[in-house]
């Protein structure tokens, strides 16, 4: 078992990164590693609660079918799975980048946090990967 | 304490609206809490190093940008505070810059030393 820390840095609904990031975090929390998150910049974003499904015309599917996926429930559905398989992750936000968005009301179990928290976080992790906007 | 390199290349990416460039401003945040870290400018983020630059001017209707980025002053002050800043000597040529085009105190190494240089460090970090 490892700590592992991910820097993540997308917005929502912007770039695939972000998808291959929570892929990372869900494949090793069911390997039985602790993961720390540390969103930054845009990615404070993801877990910010006041996303909302929508239906899709050009899909030809209502709001129940299109099923629309949100970040913030992919995000608790990783703090589920850590519980499920009693292992850690810590989802740190940036605050400042939060404040800079207005996205305050995260969902829970996302908490507020610093770079000081990112640092302390790889410090005590055998890994830990950047995944910057490019 | 991990030895960190922080190697910034994704260069202008929301500069004018956080006035800052945000992996240099991680940088001088996680020194301030007691990281050991060192940068190396590759690609376009070279010309962050370049003295002189002046981006104020910004204005949208009556709303003027009185705190424009000054990403050369945030390396110098990042290297006043012990944190060694590096760029690609490679990268800087590319793109017709000359040393005596950076801010003080930084330092250049090449393509091909850049293996030996992270060689130095326990983790690197790609911005």
């Amino acid at each position: 078992m490892a700590n592992l820390t991910f820097l993540i840095m997308d917005g929502p609904y912007e770039n695939e990164r972000t998808v291959t990031a929570f892929r990372l975090v869900d494949s090793a929390l069911k390997k039985g590693h602790d993961v720390t998150v540390f969103a930054y910049e845009g990615a404070v974003s993801l877990t910010f609660a006041k996303q909302a499904p929508h239906a899709n015309a050009v899909h030809g599917r209502d709001l129940a079918q299109e099923d629309h996926p949100l970040p913030k429930d992919w995000a608790a559905a990783l703090l589920k799975t850590a519980q499920e398989n009693g292992r850690k992750l810590e989802w740190v936000n940036c605050g400042l980048c939060v404040d800079e968005r207005g996205v305050g009301e995260a969902i829970p179990g996302a908490k507020r946090g610093s770079p000081g928290d990112f640092w302390k976080a790889a410090e005590a992790s055998q890994n830990a990967l950047v995944i910057a906007t490019r | 304490m991990a030895r960190t390199l922080q190697y910034i290349e994704g260069a202008y990416r929301a500069n004018i609206e956080e006035q800052d460039d945000p992996a240099v401003w991680i940088t001088g945040a996680i020194k301030g809490a007691g990281g050991d870290l060192a940068v190396v400018l590759a690609g376009n983020a070279v010309n962050y190093a370049v003295k002189g630059q002046d981006a104020s001017g910004l204005s949208f209707g009556g709303r003027a940008q009185t705190q424009p980025p000054r990403i050369a002053d945030d390396l110098s002050r990042l290297i006043a505070k012990g944190v060694e800043v590096s760029l690609v000597a490679d990268d800087a040529a590319e793109r017709g810059l000359e040393r005596t085009a950076f801010v003080e105190g930084i330092r250049t190494v090449s393509r091909g030393e850049l293996p030996k240089l992270f060689a130095g460090y326990d983790r690197i970090f790609r911005w």
